[in-house]
């Protein structure tokens, strides 16, 4: 007992002689837990504002639209519809209400769509159209938060897509549907407006019936119902091709919008947008007996429908729709968790980089605990505890700041009622953060503390310097270059471990940067086709920014620590390069310059690494695989610039201390 | 110690070099007057803390008197600047260390080699004259070691050949022999008869009376100033290791 509180003791003092590093360290590590926490709480955390949305808005159980069906020609199966809401377990619906997919003007909205064979085409923001009753539903009856409910020539806007389009009570919009023929098999589609009209904007509501903009869709086309029937074909041939109905001409079909948002008008209004009544869609919300059934209702119903119009009939169970308006928070989430990974790397570039700086400072303390008896196993402990205890104080601290921060990321948008409750701070997260944190700690620390309990009791006394390594090769080249770089190069050759942490600093701090301006380039790429401004964008954008920001922040803090790690380290070799006649700048520059070296192995390292996080992390939609390339072709330049910037103080104030002063103290 | 001889290739003048204000002023070097003919070898001898050391710093450059001047060739080294002065030490002066101060991590050779590099001449033509010097101090078989891999004779002689790298005028030695058994005392000492005979000037510090009987003026410090100068006749031509009881 006496001997853990002896190590106890003299890790705190260690820590209390050294405040500044000690706080330093313990940022390190608390922005990797901060931003571990929030990845961590991040989970599910919607559910609330979705279901109190769900609650005021009498929500639907499970969504059902019918679509005209283009390759028979046939409108939507009302009949269908109608089955469908006095089947088994439905004890109420509304509806059936007409759709259309339409495109949205509104003022500064400009964007693009695409066609059903893939292409893009120029345009406006993509709407869905709904036409529903003036009266109150008993389900799917959209909350108000601004104006009033539909009525001839208004129009109602979703909450969330009124909040990326700027649009808002008494504003103009636009609707216009377009028809699409093919006159050739193969060719492009001809597609032109066909109806359209202004509406006023009467009112802004949510809803708990839909997917958040921008992944609203009814039949007949949602990306995410034709990727789970494509996970659904059956093996064996393929069901005959359904015949072409002679009757039809050509093919006609409205164009289906793009990344669209949701708007309410009038049934009448909405039927007046449509160039034909048989090209409508057609949406009913079910209530069932037992909303947890609604997945297996959803299963049993397309387990039943078969052939050619099974594409044109879109059921969704609500808890679909729940999820996908998780989906928000779970792609921050999923985007924290890289970061503090990104993070975690750093944190442990940091801290070995300063307990090496530290253990060399301490090799005289090592050796005086050893004279007055201490065992290489006690001053190990005491070593090792030292950057324990701290990184337990930076898992409670990142802790605590994650979990205050995560409301700030959980606000559920504007398509949602409410705030989510406090994240869950679970067992399995205190564990997961603590043991990253002391991780980190541990890994960094375990070899130098061994190393320091290892080293002879009289070289420790005497403050022996550790050897500096030998790279023959890098001194042979160094020889044919300028002084700056023959210093900087043999300088950083003496120690390559930490020119190693340098460049993982920078390879990582790199990676990151160039998966955001990927993510900012995809975004830019978004906001051109869309028109709008995808809310879940505008949030990664704005956690990748802060996780951005951290990165560098370390990423700085790192390049100075290893240059003043560095000009302590070579204060002996830069003293006597001055004695024997280098100048003060050469030896500054050359300090600098063993820093900016590992930077430009980093810094190409890095692009290679932002490029496939890029990739790994779901980029590369719409031709977009990373930045443009002149971001790509400044990334180098302007990090070698950073870290020369940066670390010219700390190099300039390592080669200021006179060298007679150091060469002299060398004897004492 | 007030001569004003024009071959003088050092010269100072009210040297100072003062350390903290007030009760706590330390006068290290206090208004020291010298002046070193080219070719001679002048030894300071002096107890140690008595400032012998920061008056060769001051000489050679490589730190900034408080007051009073000095001139390297005629030219004052006390006001010029910082690259001025590092040019003036990469051309003009040697260092020679009790520590020796060789770079761990580069070969005998290599560390001859620096100078010469840093003053901007080619790696071929730097390491031909570091294998040179190495063949003078013979040293040319261990050309490839490590330092850690020399002995303290070998290191100090290594360390000599690189102070010569540039050819300087004079060479200024801080207890070259501190570190040094009898033996490899009595290797280094011969090595600076023969740069003596060569015509190179040295200014030793030591506080070893037998270093100091091998030079051609001895001159005594202490608190900071001279108290005393001899002019020896004899030096080190000849009987050296005789003279300074280093041999049987």
């Amino acid at each position: 007992m006496g001997r853990i509180l002896l190590v106890f003791r003299l890790a705190a003092r260690n820590l209390r002689r050294r405040p500044a590093e000690a706080a330093l360290l313990l940022l390190a590590i608390t922005a990797a837990t901060t931003v571990l926490t929030l990845g961590l709480v991040l989970r599910g955390v919607t559910n609330d504002p979705y279901q109190n949305t769900r609650e005021a808005t009498a929500g639907p159980d499970v969504v059902a639209s019918f679509a005209a069906d283009p390759a028979t020609g046939q409108p939507a199966d009302l009949a269908g519809i109608e089955a469908l809401t006095d089947a088994p377990g439905v004890i109420g619906h509304s509806g059936p209400y007409p759709v259309i997919g339409a495109e949205l003007e509104a003022d500064g909205v400009t964007g693009s769509r695409r066609t059903p064979r893939g292409e893009v085409i120029g345009g406006a923001a993509g709407a869905w159209a709904v036409g529903r009753d003036p009266a109150a539903a008993s389900v799917d009856q959209p909350e108000l938060t601004q104006g009033s409910w539909v009525r001839d020539g208004g129009v109602v806007v979703e909450a969330g897509f009124a909040d990326a389009l700027d649009v808002g009570e008494g504003d103009q919009i636009t609707l216009r549907s377009r028809l699409c023929t093919f006159d050739t098999p193969t060719g492009p589609p001809d597609c032109g407006v066909v109806n359209g009209r202004s509406f006023r904007v009467v009112g802004v509501a949510v809803t708990a019936a839909a997917r958040p903009y921008p992944d609203v869709c009814f039949a007949p086309e949602c990306p995410w119902f034709a990727e789970a029937m494509e996970d659904e074909v059956p093996e064996g041939p393929p069901p005959d091709e359904p015949a072409a109905d002679e009757s039809v001409d050509d093919e006609r079909f409205l164009e289906t919008p793009v990344e669209p948002g949701l708007v309410w008008l009038t049934k009448a209004d909405a039927r007046g947008l449509a160039p034909a009544e048989e090209l409508l869609s057609y949406v009913v919300n079910l209530k069932l007996a037992d909303p947890t059934d609604a997945p297996a209702f959803v299963n049993a119903h397309h387990a039943s429908t078969t052939g050619p119009g099974r594409q044109a009939q879109i059921l969704e169970p609500w808890q679909d729709i729940r999820e996908d308006h998780d989906q928000l928070v779970k792609d921050t989430a999923e985007v924290l968790q890289i970061g503090s990974r990104l993070l975690a790397v750093l944190a442990l570039a940091s801290v070995a980089v300063l307990v090496g700086g530290r253990m060399a400072d301490q090799t005289r303390r090592v050796g005086l605990l050893k004279a007055v008896g201490g065992t290489p196993r006690l001053v190990a402990a005491v070593l090792l505890t030292e950057y324990l205890i701290l990184a337990l104080l930076a898992a409670a601290a990142g802790l605590a700041a994650g979990w205050l921060a995560a409301p700030v990321l959980t606000d559920p948008g504007a398509g949602l009622l409410g705030r989510a409750g406090a994240p869950s701070l679970t067992l399995a997260t205190v564990g997961q953060v603590t043991a990253v944190a002391l991780g980190v700690a541990a890994i960094a620390t375990v070899v130098p503390a061994v190393r320091a309990a290892w080293t002879g009791t009289v070289p420790a006394l005497a403050d022996a310097a550790r050897p500096p390594r030998r790279t023959p090769w890098l001194i042979a080249i160094s020889a044919r270059l300028p002084v700056p770089l023959l210093l900087g190069l043999r300088v950083a050759a003496r120690r390559p471990r930490r020119v190693l942490l340098s460049v993982a600093s920078i390879a990582v701090t790199v990676s990151g940067i160039v998966a955001v301006l990927a993510a900012r380039a995809q975004a830019d790429q978004d906001a051109r086709l869309v028109g709008g401004t995808d809310p879940g964008t505008v949030r990664l954008n704005q956690v990748l920014l802060v996780i951005t920001i951290t990165l560098v922040a370390l990423a700085a803090v790192n390049a100075i620590f290893v240059t003043w790690a560095t000009a302590l380290d070579a204060k002996h070799s830069s003293a006597l390069a001055r004695a024997l006649g280098a100048t003060p700048q050469q030896v500054s520059t050359g300090l600098s310059m063993a820093q900016v070296l590992p930077a430009l192995v980093g810094a190409a390292l890095g692009i290679a690494g932002g490029l496939a996080l890029f990739a790994a992390t779901g980029g590369g939609e719409d031709g977009v695989t990373g930045p443009p390339l002149w971001q790509l072709l400044a990334v180098v330049p302007v990090t070698v610039l950073v870290v020369a910037a940066l670390t010219t103080i700390p190099a300039r104030l390592g080669a200021r201390r006179p060298a007679a002063e150091i060469l002299q103290a060398e004897l004492a | 110690m007030n001569d004003t001889d024009n071959t003088s290739v050092l010269r100072a003048r009210g040297l100072r070099k003062h350390y903290g204000h007030g009760q706590g002023l330390v006068r290290a070097v206090d208004g020291v007057d010298l002046d070193v003919a080219s070719g001679e070898t002048v030894a300071v001898m002096g107890p140690s803390g008595c400032g012998k050391s920061t008056l060769l710093h001051l000489l050679g450059g490589l730190d900034r008197p408080s007051g009073g001047e000095v001139r390297l060739a005629g030219r004052r080294i006390d006001e010029i600047g910082e690259r001025a002065l590092a040019r003036m030490r990469r051309t003009a002066v040697g260092f020679v260390f009790q520590a020796f101060h060789l770079m761990d991590e580069l070969t005998a050779v290599e560390n001859v080699e620096l100078p010469a590099l840093l003053a901007g001449r080619s790696p071929r033509a730097a390491r031909r004259r570091a294998a040179g010097l190495l063949e003078r101090i013979g040293l040319a078989d261990r050309a490839k070691f490590l330092p850690s891999a020399l002995s303290g004779g070998q290191r100090q002689r290594v360390a000599i050949a690189r102070a010569l790298s540039n050819e300087p005028l004079v060479i200024f030695a801080d207890e070259p022999t501190g570190n040094l058994d009898s033996a490899a005392t009595l290797d280094v000492l011969r090595l600076f008869d023969s740069l003596h005979e060569g015509g190179q000037t040295l200014v030793v510090v030591t506080h070893d009376a037998r270093i100091a009987a091998t030079a051609d003026r001895l001159i005594s410090m202490r608190d900071g100033a001279f108290v005393d100068e001899t002019r020896l006749t004899g030096g080190t031509t000849g009987q050296l290791g005789a003279l300074v009881g280093l041999e049987g």
